[in-house]
Protein backbone atom coordinates (compact mmCIF):
# COMPACT_ATOMS: atom_id res chain seq x y z
CA UNK A 1 0.00 0.00 0.00
CA UNK A 2 1.22 3.43 -0.76
CA UNK A 3 0.33 6.49 0.42
CA UNK A 4 2.31 9.14 -1.26
CA UNK A 5 1.80 13.01 -1.23
CA UNK A 6 0.58 12.46 3.31
CA UNK A 7 3.08 15.68 3.81
CA UNK A 8 1.34 17.53 6.52
CA UNK A 9 -1.75 15.61 6.65
CA UNK A 10 -0.90 15.14 10.48
CA UNK A 11 -4.00 13.72 12.94
CA UNK A 12 -6.24 13.82 10.36
CA UNK A 13 -4.41 12.47 7.04
CA UNK A 14 -5.01 8.90 5.64
CA UNK A 15 -3.53 6.52 8.49
CA UNK A 16 -1.09 3.83 7.12
CA UNK A 17 -3.38 0.38 8.35
CA UNK A 18 -1.25 -1.90 10.16
CA UNK A 19 -0.24 -4.89 7.95
CA UNK A 20 -0.50 -6.97 10.23
CA UNK A 21 -4.13 -6.28 9.91
CA UNK A 22 -4.25 -5.36 14.13
CA UNK A 23 -5.85 -1.55 14.97
CA UNK A 24 -3.74 1.50 14.37
CA UNK A 25 -3.97 2.28 17.86
CA UNK A 26 -1.36 -0.38 18.98
CA UNK A 27 -4.11 -2.53 20.34
CA UNK A 28 -2.29 -5.64 19.28
CA UNK A 29 0.70 -4.78 21.42
CA UNK A 30 3.26 -2.86 19.02
CA UNK A 31 3.95 0.58 17.96
CA UNK A 32 1.93 3.13 16.38
CA UNK A 33 2.39 6.60 15.27
CA UNK A 34 -0.29 8.75 13.89
CA UNK A 35 0.38 11.96 12.13
CA UNK A 36 3.71 12.79 14.14
CA UNK A 37 5.66 16.18 13.53
CA UNK A 38 8.69 16.90 14.84
CA UNK A 39 10.40 20.57 14.74
CA UNK A 40 14.05 20.56 15.48
CA UNK A 41 14.69 24.12 15.98
CA UNK A 42 13.28 26.36 13.02
CA UNK A 43 13.27 23.20 11.01
CA UNK A 44 10.03 20.97 10.93
CA UNK A 45 11.65 17.27 10.04
CA UNK A 46 8.93 15.28 10.34
CA UNK A 47 4.99 16.20 8.69
CA UNK A 48 2.70 13.96 9.83
CA UNK A 49 4.37 10.29 10.19
CA UNK A 50 1.84 7.86 10.48
CA UNK A 51 3.18 4.42 11.01
CA UNK A 52 2.68 0.82 12.81
CA UNK A 53 5.12 -1.78 14.00
CA UNK A 54 3.46 -5.53 14.89
CA UNK A 55 4.10 -6.97 17.58
CA UNK A 56 6.53 -9.64 17.86
CA UNK A 57 7.54 -9.04 13.86
CA UNK A 58 10.97 -6.93 12.26
CA UNK A 59 10.16 -3.82 10.49
CA UNK A 60 12.53 -2.37 8.62
CA UNK A 61 12.10 1.42 7.89
CA UNK A 62 13.70 2.43 4.92
CA UNK A 63 14.65 5.45 2.65
CA UNK A 64 16.55 7.92 1.27
CA UNK A 65 19.30 10.57 3.37
CA UNK A 66 17.30 12.83 4.63
CA UNK A 67 13.78 11.01 4.81
CA UNK A 68 13.60 11.56 8.46
CA UNK A 69 14.08 8.00 9.30
CA UNK A 70 16.25 8.66 12.49
CA UNK A 71 14.08 11.86 13.73
CA UNK A 72 11.72 9.32 13.57
CA UNK A 73 13.21 6.75 16.00
CA UNK A 74 14.78 9.82 18.42
CA UNK A 75 10.87 11.35 18.07
CA UNK A 76 9.45 7.84 19.78
CA UNK A 77 12.24 7.54 22.24
CA UNK A 78 10.97 11.26 23.49
CA UNK A 79 14.46 12.36 22.46
CA UNK A 80 13.09 14.66 20.02
CA UNK A 81 9.37 15.56 21.36
CA UNK A 82 6.23 15.56 18.61
CA UNK A 83 5.41 19.05 18.28
CA UNK A 84 2.06 17.32 17.05
CA UNK A 85 0.51 13.35 16.30
CA UNK A 86 0.26 10.70 18.85
CA UNK A 87 3.20 7.92 19.93
CA UNK A 88 1.30 5.00 21.64
CA UNK A 89 2.83 1.72 22.38
CA UNK A 90 0.92 -1.38 23.48
CA UNK A 91 -2.04 0.80 23.82
CA UNK A 92 -0.51 3.52 26.00
CA UNK A 93 -0.03 7.29 24.85
CA UNK A 94 3.95 7.92 25.46
CA UNK A 95 4.08 11.07 23.30
CA UNK A 96 4.56 13.17 25.83
CA UNK A 97 6.74 10.87 28.25
CA UNK A 98 10.34 11.62 28.91
CA UNK A 99 13.44 9.35 27.67
CA UNK A 100 14.27 7.07 30.57
CA UNK A 101 9.98 6.45 31.37
CA UNK A 102 10.12 5.49 27.38
CA UNK A 103 12.85 3.34 28.07
CA UNK A 104 11.50 1.89 31.33
CA UNK A 105 8.41 0.28 29.42
CA UNK A 106 11.40 -1.73 28.07
CA UNK A 107 12.21 -0.01 25.05
CA UNK A 108 15.76 -0.29 24.02
CA UNK A 109 17.65 2.01 21.63
CA UNK A 110 20.42 1.70 19.61
CA UNK A 111 21.25 5.22 17.77
CA UNK A 112 23.41 5.42 14.78
CA UNK A 113 26.53 6.65 16.81
CA UNK A 114 26.28 3.62 18.98
CA UNK A 115 25.86 5.51 22.06
CA UNK A 116 28.96 3.25 23.86
CA UNK A 117 30.61 4.66 26.45
CA UNK A 118 34.41 4.55 25.48
CA UNK A 119 35.77 5.52 28.52
CA UNK A 120 33.93 2.29 30.24
CA UNK A 121 34.66 -1.06 29.90
CA UNK A 122 32.69 -3.63 27.88
CA UNK A 123 31.61 -5.03 31.51
CA UNK A 124 30.45 -1.95 32.40
CA UNK A 125 28.82 -0.68 29.53
CA UNK A 126 26.70 -4.36 29.86
CA UNK A 127 26.00 -3.63 33.40
CA UNK A 128 24.98 -0.21 33.06
CA UNK A 129 22.14 -1.68 30.83
CA UNK A 130 21.21 -3.52 33.37
CA UNK A 131 18.49 -1.58 35.58
CA UNK A 132 17.98 -4.69 38.04
CA UNK A 133 22.09 -5.20 38.62
CA UNK A 134 23.92 -3.47 40.57
CA UNK A 135 27.32 -5.59 40.13
CA UNK A 136 28.04 -7.55 37.50
CA UNK A 137 27.60 -10.57 39.32
CA UNK A 138 23.99 -9.92 39.73
CA UNK A 139 23.53 -9.90 35.87
CA UNK A 140 21.69 -12.54 34.23
CA UNK A 141 24.01 -15.27 34.32
CA UNK A 142 21.78 -17.34 31.05
CA UNK A 143 21.00 -14.31 29.34
CA UNK A 144 24.69 -13.59 29.15
CA UNK A 145 25.61 -16.56 28.05
CA UNK A 146 22.98 -16.59 25.28
CA UNK A 147 24.29 -12.61 24.48
CA UNK A 148 28.22 -14.14 24.19
CA UNK A 149 26.79 -16.96 21.99
CA UNK A 150 25.21 -14.31 19.92
CA UNK A 151 28.06 -12.02 19.59
CA UNK A 152 31.31 -13.64 20.81
CA UNK A 153 33.63 -10.48 20.85
CA UNK A 154 31.32 -8.95 24.23
CA UNK A 155 32.76 -12.16 25.83
CA UNK A 156 36.15 -11.90 24.78
CA UNK A 157 36.74 -7.78 24.85
CA UNK A 158 34.64 -8.25 29.07
CA UNK A 159 37.20 -6.57 30.63
CA UNK A 160 38.88 -3.79 27.91
CA UNK A 161 37.57 -0.65 27.26
CA UNK A 162 34.59 -0.02 24.90
CA UNK A 163 36.65 2.73 23.33
CA UNK A 164 39.32 0.32 21.81
CA UNK A 165 37.12 -2.09 20.23
CA UNK A 166 37.05 -2.08 16.46
CA UNK A 167 33.74 -0.64 14.64
CA UNK A 168 32.06 -3.88 14.44
CA UNK A 169 32.67 -5.18 17.56
CA UNK A 170 31.20 -1.72 19.25
CA UNK A 171 28.43 -2.25 17.15
CA UNK A 172 27.66 -5.78 18.41
CA UNK A 173 28.41 -4.32 21.88
CA UNK A 174 25.82 -1.68 21.82
CA UNK A 175 22.94 -4.28 20.19
CA UNK A 176 24.58 -6.94 23.22
CA UNK A 177 23.61 -4.08 25.60
CA UNK A 178 20.43 -3.13 24.14
CA UNK A 179 19.52 -6.68 24.88
CA UNK A 180 21.05 -7.24 28.15
CA UNK A 181 17.78 -7.91 29.88
CA UNK A 182 14.76 -8.90 28.23
CA UNK A 183 12.83 -5.86 25.99
CA UNK A 184 9.73 -5.48 24.09
CA UNK A 185 10.91 -3.48 21.38
CA UNK A 186 14.24 -3.03 20.36
CA UNK A 187 15.01 0.54 18.34
CA UNK A 188 18.49 0.69 16.29
CA UNK A 189 19.14 2.52 13.79
CA UNK A 190 21.63 1.54 10.88
CA UNK A 191 22.98 -1.52 12.43
CA UNK A 192 25.21 -2.32 9.24
CA UNK A 193 27.10 0.80 8.90
CA UNK A 194 30.29 0.89 8.01
CA UNK A 195 30.79 -3.04 8.53
CA UNK A 196 32.54 -5.74 6.94
CA UNK A 197 30.38 -8.30 5.21
CA UNK A 198 31.10 -11.33 7.71
CA UNK A 199 29.99 -8.89 10.31
CA UNK A 200 26.80 -8.27 8.64
CA UNK A 201 26.45 -11.56 8.20
CA UNK A 202 26.89 -12.21 12.23
CA UNK A 203 24.67 -9.40 12.29
CA UNK A 204 21.46 -10.69 10.56
CA UNK A 205 21.71 -14.02 12.31
CA UNK A 206 21.64 -12.34 15.81
CA UNK A 207 18.80 -10.35 14.54
CA UNK A 208 17.16 -13.50 13.13
CA UNK A 209 17.51 -15.34 16.69
CA UNK A 210 16.34 -11.96 18.27
CA UNK A 211 13.28 -11.88 16.34
CA UNK A 212 13.26 -15.79 16.96
CA UNK A 213 12.54 -15.00 20.29
CA UNK A 214 9.83 -12.75 20.06
CA UNK A 215 11.04 -9.18 20.31
CA UNK A 216 9.60 -6.63 18.39
CA UNK A 217 11.92 -4.93 16.31
CA UNK A 218 12.49 -1.79 14.36
CA UNK A 219 15.48 -1.08 12.03
CA UNK A 220 16.68 1.77 10.05
CA UNK A 221 18.68 0.45 7.11
CA UNK A 222 20.31 2.02 4.22
CA UNK A 223 21.49 -1.62 3.40
CA UNK A 224 18.96 -3.34 1.15
CA UNK A 225 20.45 -6.91 1.10
CA UNK A 226 20.44 -6.78 4.80
CA UNK A 227 16.54 -5.06 4.95
CA UNK A 228 15.50 -8.12 2.72
CA UNK A 229 16.97 -10.77 4.33
CA UNK A 230 15.14 -10.18 8.25
CA UNK A 231 12.32 -7.26 7.18
CA UNK A 232 8.97 -9.01 8.35
CA UNK A 233 7.44 -5.72 6.93
CA UNK A 234 8.44 -2.16 5.60
CA UNK A 235 7.94 1.09 5.78
CA UNK A 236 9.75 3.82 3.63
CA UNK A 237 10.01 7.36 4.05
CA UNK A 238 10.43 10.40 1.96
CA UNK A 239 10.20 14.15 3.31
CA UNK A 240 8.92 13.47 6.65
CA UNK A 241 6.25 11.38 5.48
CA UNK A 242 5.68 7.45 5.70
CA UNK A 243 4.93 7.05 1.58
CA UNK A 244 4.89 3.39 1.75
CA UNK A 245 4.29 0.65 4.36
CA UNK A 246 3.50 -3.44 3.71
CA UNK A 247 4.94 -6.58 3.65
CA UNK A 248 8.80 -6.70 3.27
CA UNK A 249 7.98 -9.60 0.56
CA UNK A 250 5.41 -8.08 -1.64
CA UNK A 251 8.19 -4.31 -2.32
CA UNK A 252 11.40 -7.53 -2.64
CA UNK A 253 9.31 -8.45 -5.50
CA UNK A 254 7.83 -5.40 -7.45
CA UNK A 255 10.59 -4.07 -9.26
CA UNK A 256 8.93 -0.71 -9.94
CA UNK A 257 7.68 0.21 -6.61
CA UNK A 258 11.56 -0.54 -5.45
CA UNK A 259 12.44 2.05 -8.14
CA UNK A 260 10.31 4.85 -7.70
CA UNK A 261 10.63 4.65 -3.76
CA UNK A 262 13.83 4.06 -3.38
CA UNK A 263 15.64 4.93 -6.45
CA UNK A 264 17.00 1.56 -7.05
CA UNK A 265 16.36 -2.10 -7.31
CA UNK A 266 16.50 -4.66 -4.42
CA UNK B 1 43.92 -5.65 22.40
CA UNK B 2 46.13 -2.58 23.97
CA UNK B 3 44.92 -1.64 27.39
CA UNK B 4 47.73 0.75 28.44
CA UNK B 5 46.92 3.35 30.88
CA UNK B 6 47.85 7.05 29.58
CA UNK B 7 50.79 7.13 32.43
CA UNK B 8 52.29 10.56 30.65
CA UNK B 9 50.13 13.05 32.55
CA UNK B 10 51.16 11.94 35.94
CA UNK B 11 54.75 12.34 35.06
CA UNK B 12 53.92 15.66 35.00
CA UNK B 13 54.03 16.38 38.55
CA UNK B 14 57.37 14.36 39.57
CA UNK B 15 58.26 15.93 36.00
CA UNK B 16 57.72 20.09 37.66
CA UNK B 17 59.28 19.07 41.08
CA UNK B 18 62.42 17.41 39.34
CA UNK B 19 62.82 20.06 36.89
CA UNK B 20 62.51 23.09 39.65
CA UNK B 21 65.47 21.45 41.52
CA UNK B 22 68.48 22.83 40.13
CA UNK B 23 67.01 26.48 40.08
CA UNK B 24 65.83 26.29 44.28
CA UNK B 25 69.36 24.65 44.94
CA UNK B 26 68.61 23.82 48.47
CA UNK B 27 67.08 20.59 49.43
CA UNK B 28 65.80 21.19 52.36
CA UNK B 29 63.96 24.68 50.66
CA UNK B 30 62.63 22.80 47.96
CA UNK B 31 60.85 20.07 50.29
CA UNK B 32 59.24 22.49 51.93
CA UNK B 33 57.63 23.87 49.41
CA UNK B 34 56.79 20.87 46.97
CA UNK B 35 55.08 20.42 50.55
CA UNK B 36 53.55 23.28 50.49
CA UNK B 37 52.16 22.93 47.00
CA UNK B 38 50.62 19.18 47.38
CA UNK B 39 49.14 20.90 49.92
CA UNK B 40 47.90 23.94 48.53
CA UNK B 41 46.95 20.97 45.35
CA UNK B 42 45.24 18.69 47.22
CA UNK B 43 42.37 21.50 48.93
CA UNK B 44 42.14 22.51 45.62
CA UNK B 45 41.59 19.81 44.13
CA UNK B 46 38.93 18.88 47.00
CA UNK B 47 37.23 22.30 45.60
CA UNK B 48 37.43 21.31 41.48
CA UNK B 49 36.35 18.35 41.49
CA UNK B 50 32.68 18.74 42.07
CA UNK B 51 32.73 21.77 39.60
CA UNK B 52 34.25 19.13 37.00
CA UNK B 53 31.72 16.68 37.29
CA UNK B 54 29.04 19.45 37.07
CA UNK B 55 30.27 20.47 33.84
CA UNK B 56 31.07 17.12 32.76
CA UNK B 57 27.61 15.81 33.29
CA UNK B 58 25.27 18.99 32.01
CA UNK B 59 27.83 21.32 30.39
CA UNK B 60 26.80 23.87 33.34
CA UNK B 61 29.18 26.28 33.51
CA UNK B 62 28.78 27.05 37.28
CA UNK B 63 30.72 30.57 37.79
CA UNK B 64 28.83 30.50 40.94
CA UNK B 65 31.16 27.63 42.38
CA UNK B 66 33.08 29.87 44.62
CA UNK B 67 30.28 31.00 46.91
CA UNK B 68 30.47 27.62 48.47
CA UNK B 69 33.73 28.02 49.44
CA UNK B 70 33.22 30.79 50.93
CA UNK B 71 30.46 29.53 52.97
CA UNK B 72 32.05 26.52 53.69
CA UNK B 73 34.90 28.86 55.36
CA UNK B 74 32.87 31.07 57.32
CA UNK B 75 30.73 28.61 58.77
CA UNK B 76 33.68 26.89 60.18
CA UNK B 77 34.80 30.56 62.14
CA UNK B 78 31.16 29.97 63.93
CA UNK B 79 31.80 26.05 64.72
CA UNK B 80 35.92 26.56 65.60
CA UNK B 81 34.74 29.68 67.61
CA UNK B 82 32.38 27.84 69.28
CA UNK B 83 34.59 25.26 70.33
CA UNK B 84 37.51 26.95 71.43
CA UNK B 85 38.27 25.09 74.28
CA UNK B 86 38.61 22.12 72.04
CA UNK B 87 41.05 24.15 69.64
CA UNK B 88 43.06 25.56 71.82
CA UNK B 89 43.90 22.16 73.53
CA UNK B 90 47.41 21.46 73.05
CA UNK B 91 46.01 17.52 72.39
CA UNK B 92 45.85 16.57 68.37
CA UNK B 93 42.39 14.37 68.98
CA UNK B 94 40.35 17.10 71.20
CA UNK B 95 41.59 19.65 67.89
CA UNK B 96 40.07 16.65 65.58
CA UNK B 97 36.75 16.70 67.62
CA UNK B 98 36.48 20.44 66.86
CA UNK B 99 37.79 20.00 63.37
CA UNK B 100 35.33 17.18 62.08
CA UNK B 101 31.95 18.24 63.13
CA UNK B 102 33.20 22.04 61.65
CA UNK B 103 33.65 20.23 58.11
CA UNK B 104 30.50 18.05 58.54
CA UNK B 105 28.53 21.20 59.44
CA UNK B 106 30.30 22.75 56.18
CA UNK B 107 29.44 20.76 54.25
CA UNK B 108 25.74 19.66 55.41
CA UNK B 109 25.48 23.90 54.54
CA UNK B 110 27.08 23.96 51.63
CA UNK B 111 24.76 21.39 50.47
CA UNK B 112 21.73 22.72 51.45
CA UNK B 113 22.51 25.71 49.58
CA UNK B 114 23.93 23.72 46.44
CA UNK B 115 20.22 22.13 46.27
CA UNK B 116 19.02 25.70 46.33
CA UNK B 117 21.45 26.98 44.10
CA UNK B 118 20.59 24.45 41.45
CA UNK B 119 16.93 24.51 41.82
CA UNK B 120 16.71 28.74 41.70
CA UNK B 121 19.70 29.49 39.75
CA UNK B 122 21.13 26.74 37.12
CA UNK B 123 17.76 24.97 36.73
CA UNK B 124 15.94 27.61 34.36
CA UNK B 125 19.64 28.48 32.14
CA UNK B 126 20.50 24.21 31.11
CA UNK B 127 21.82 24.87 27.78
CA UNK B 128 22.52 28.12 27.96
CA UNK B 129 26.11 29.18 28.39
CA UNK B 130 25.71 32.90 27.90
CA UNK B 131 22.98 32.61 30.80
CA UNK B 132 24.51 30.28 33.01
CA UNK B 133 27.79 32.49 33.33
CA UNK B 134 25.98 35.79 33.78
CA UNK B 135 23.56 33.93 36.25
CA UNK B 136 25.90 31.62 38.33
CA UNK B 137 27.92 35.15 39.06
CA UNK B 138 25.05 36.88 40.30
CA UNK B 139 24.42 33.79 42.43
CA UNK B 140 27.72 34.03 43.88
CA UNK B 141 27.40 37.83 44.07
CA UNK B 142 24.10 37.55 45.97
CA UNK B 143 25.89 34.52 48.07
CA UNK B 144 29.00 36.80 49.12
CA UNK B 145 26.52 39.61 50.54
CA UNK B 146 24.16 37.49 52.05
CA UNK B 147 27.43 35.78 54.01
CA UNK B 148 28.32 39.70 54.78
CA UNK B 149 24.97 40.03 56.59
CA UNK B 150 25.19 36.87 58.58
CA UNK B 151 29.27 37.17 59.69
CA UNK B 152 30.01 41.14 58.61
CA UNK B 153 32.35 42.11 55.99
CA UNK B 154 35.34 42.27 57.74
CA UNK B 155 38.04 39.65 57.48
CA UNK B 156 37.71 36.75 60.08
CA UNK B 157 40.53 34.95 61.79
CA UNK B 158 40.51 31.48 61.49
CA UNK B 159 43.19 30.08 63.61
CA UNK B 160 44.49 26.41 63.21
CA UNK B 161 43.94 24.52 66.52
CA UNK B 162 47.03 24.48 68.81
CA UNK B 163 48.31 20.60 67.95
CA UNK B 164 47.42 21.61 63.89
CA UNK B 165 50.24 24.90 64.50
CA UNK B 166 54.07 24.42 63.92
CA UNK B 167 56.66 22.46 61.51
CA UNK B 168 58.35 18.75 61.57
CA UNK B 169 61.72 18.73 60.90
CA UNK B 170 62.66 16.53 58.37
CA UNK B 171 66.48 16.71 57.67
CA UNK B 172 66.67 20.48 57.58
CA UNK B 173 63.62 20.95 56.17
CA UNK B 174 60.65 22.58 57.97
CA UNK B 175 57.43 21.16 56.81
CA UNK B 176 53.90 22.88 58.55
CA UNK B 177 52.11 19.70 60.24
CA UNK B 178 48.55 21.31 58.78
CA UNK B 179 49.90 20.88 55.13
CA UNK B 180 50.48 17.37 55.97
CA UNK B 181 46.49 17.17 57.29
CA UNK B 182 46.02 18.95 54.15
CA UNK B 183 47.74 16.52 52.10
CA UNK B 184 45.97 13.42 53.69
CA UNK B 185 42.53 15.03 53.54
CA UNK B 186 42.65 15.69 50.12
CA UNK B 187 43.97 11.99 49.43
CA UNK B 188 41.00 10.53 51.48
CA UNK B 189 38.86 12.43 49.52
CA UNK B 190 40.22 11.79 46.67
CA UNK B 191 40.25 7.91 47.14
CA UNK B 192 37.00 7.78 48.19
CA UNK B 193 35.57 10.01 45.00
CA UNK B 194 37.97 7.33 42.70
CA UNK B 195 36.52 4.15 44.85
CA UNK B 196 32.88 5.97 44.58
CA UNK B 197 33.12 6.66 40.76
CA UNK B 198 34.71 3.23 39.81
CA UNK B 199 33.23 0.62 42.12
CA UNK B 200 29.81 1.57 42.44
CA UNK B 201 26.44 1.85 39.99
CA UNK B 202 25.92 5.87 40.28
CA UNK B 203 29.96 6.28 39.57
CA UNK B 204 29.27 4.43 36.84
CA UNK B 205 26.70 6.08 35.94
CA UNK B 206 28.26 9.47 36.35
CA UNK B 207 31.31 8.47 34.36
CA UNK B 208 28.60 7.13 31.55
CA UNK B 209 26.90 10.75 32.16
CA UNK B 210 29.91 12.45 31.32
CA UNK B 211 30.55 10.79 28.46
CA UNK B 212 27.07 10.41 26.91
CA UNK B 213 23.95 11.67 29.22
CA UNK B 214 21.29 11.27 26.23
CA UNK B 215 22.60 7.65 26.06
CA UNK B 216 22.54 7.55 29.77
CA UNK B 217 18.90 8.47 29.89
CA UNK B 218 18.00 6.18 26.65
CA UNK B 219 19.08 3.42 29.29
CA UNK B 220 16.28 4.65 31.37
CA UNK B 221 18.31 6.84 33.69
CA UNK B 222 16.48 10.42 34.88
CA UNK B 223 19.94 11.91 34.47
CA UNK B 224 18.88 15.70 36.10
CA UNK B 225 18.47 13.52 39.35
CA UNK B 226 22.11 12.30 38.81
CA UNK B 227 22.82 15.72 37.75
CA UNK B 228 21.29 17.76 41.15
CA UNK B 229 23.09 14.86 43.26
CA UNK B 230 26.41 15.42 42.20
CA UNK B 231 25.65 19.51 42.25
CA UNK B 232 24.79 19.05 46.14
CA UNK B 233 28.10 16.80 46.54
CA UNK B 234 30.10 19.08 44.87
CA UNK B 235 28.80 21.96 46.56
CA UNK B 236 29.41 20.26 49.43
CA UNK B 237 33.23 19.39 48.92
CA UNK B 238 33.82 22.64 48.12
CA UNK B 239 32.37 23.45 51.71
CA UNK B 240 35.18 21.24 52.74
CA UNK B 241 37.48 23.02 50.82
CA UNK B 242 36.71 25.90 51.79
CA UNK B 243 37.34 24.94 55.40
CA UNK B 244 40.81 23.67 54.72
CA UNK B 245 41.35 26.72 52.47
CA UNK B 246 40.53 28.76 55.46
CA UNK B 247 42.92 27.34 57.72
CA UNK B 248 45.41 27.22 55.10
CA UNK B 249 45.30 31.11 54.89
CA UNK B 250 44.36 31.53 59.21
CA UNK B 251 41.55 34.11 57.19
CA UNK B 252 38.53 34.20 55.69
CA UNK B 253 37.09 36.84 53.86
CA UNK B 254 33.68 36.85 51.57
CA UNK B 255 35.22 37.08 48.44
CA UNK B 256 37.51 34.14 49.04
CA UNK B 257 35.53 32.62 46.54
CA UNK B 258 35.89 34.52 44.12
CA UNK B 259 39.32 35.14 44.59
CA UNK B 260 39.48 30.62 44.49
CA UNK B 261 37.55 30.59 41.45
CA UNK B 262 40.21 31.25 38.90
CA UNK B 263 42.32 28.63 40.10
CA UNK B 264 39.47 26.06 40.31
CA UNK B 265 38.62 27.25 36.23
CA UNK B 266 42.23 26.52 35.71
CA UNK B 267 42.70 23.27 37.01
CA UNK B 268 39.82 22.03 35.62
CA UNK B 269 40.86 22.99 31.93
CA UNK B 270 44.21 21.69 32.64
CA UNK B 271 42.75 18.61 33.54
CA UNK B 272 40.02 18.08 31.02
CA UNK B 273 36.53 19.14 31.36
CA UNK B 274 34.38 16.49 33.49
CA UNK B 275 37.58 14.16 34.71
CA UNK B 276 38.61 13.81 37.89
CA UNK B 277 42.06 12.27 37.84
CA UNK B 278 42.82 15.43 35.34
CA UNK B 279 41.74 17.69 38.27
CA UNK B 280 44.14 15.97 40.30
CA UNK B 281 46.57 16.19 38.60
CA UNK B 282 46.00 20.17 37.26
CA UNK B 283 45.33 20.84 40.76
CA UNK B 284 48.63 19.39 41.96
CA UNK B 285 50.71 21.21 38.90
CA UNK B 286 48.79 24.54 40.49
CA UNK B 287 49.61 24.27 43.58
CA UNK B 288 53.20 22.92 43.03
CA UNK B 289 53.77 25.97 40.21
CA UNK B 290 51.97 28.51 42.86
CA UNK B 291 54.67 27.91 45.31
CA UNK B 292 57.94 27.42 42.92
CA UNK B 293 57.28 30.20 41.03
CA UNK B 294 56.29 32.40 44.29
CA UNK B 295 59.75 31.62 45.55
CA UNK B 296 61.63 31.95 42.58
CA UNK B 297 60.16 34.60 40.48
CA UNK B 298 57.31 36.15 42.73
CA UNK B 299 56.92 39.34 40.28
CA UNK B 300 55.25 35.74 37.70
CA UNK B 301 53.58 34.25 39.84
CA UNK B 302 50.42 35.02 39.19
CA UNK B 303 50.60 34.74 35.62
CA UNK B 304 52.68 31.46 35.95
CA UNK B 305 49.54 29.19 36.36
CA UNK B 306 48.09 30.88 33.36
CA UNK B 307 51.39 29.82 31.45
CA UNK B 308 51.04 26.50 32.95
CA UNK B 309 47.27 26.21 31.29
CA UNK B 310 48.58 27.16 27.50
CA UNK B 311 51.29 24.91 27.90
CA UNK B 312 49.11 21.81 28.79
CA UNK B 313 46.35 23.02 26.44
CA UNK B 314 49.11 22.93 23.71
CA UNK B 315 49.56 19.64 24.52
CA UNK B 316 46.70 18.42 24.55
CA UNK B 317 43.90 21.17 23.54
CA UNK B 318 41.56 19.21 25.67
CA UNK B 319 43.27 18.79 28.86
CA UNK B 320 45.24 15.92 29.93
CA UNK B 321 42.86 13.83 30.79
CA UNK B 322 39.77 14.33 28.05
CA UNK B 323 36.70 12.56 28.17
CA UNK B 324 35.85 10.72 25.32
CA UNK B 325 32.96 11.87 23.02
CA UNK B 326 32.75 15.20 24.66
Amino acid sequence: MTNQGQRGTGFAGPQVAPPWGGDAEGGAGGLVLRGVHTHIGAYHILHGVDLAIPKGQLTMLLGRNGAGKTTTLRTIMGLWQASQGRVSFAGRDITKLSTPQIAELNIAYVPESMGIFSDLTVKENMLLAARSAKRASQMDEDRLKWIFSLFPAVEKFWNHPAGKLSGGQKQMLAVARAIVEPRELLIVDEPSKGLAPAIINNMIDAFAQLKASGVTILLVEQNINFAKRLGDTVAVMDNGVVVHAGSMAELAQDAGLQQSLLGLAL
Amino acid sequence: MKTDFDWKPLALVPLLAAGVFPFIGSGSTWLTLTVAGLAMGMIIFIIASGLTLVFGLMDVLNFGHGVFIALGAFVATSVLGAMSDWTGSQELWRNLVAVLPAMLIAMLVAGAVGLAFERFIVRPVYGQHLKQILITMGGMIIGEELIKVIWGPAQIALPLPEAMRGSLLVGEAAIEKYRLIAVVVGVLVFALLAWTLSRTKIGLLIRAGVQDREMVESLGYRIKRLFVGVFVVGSALAGLGGVMWGLYQQNVIPQMGAQVNVLIFIVIIIGGLGSTGGALIGALLVGLMANYTGFLAPKVALFSNIALMAAVLLWRPQGIYPVTNR
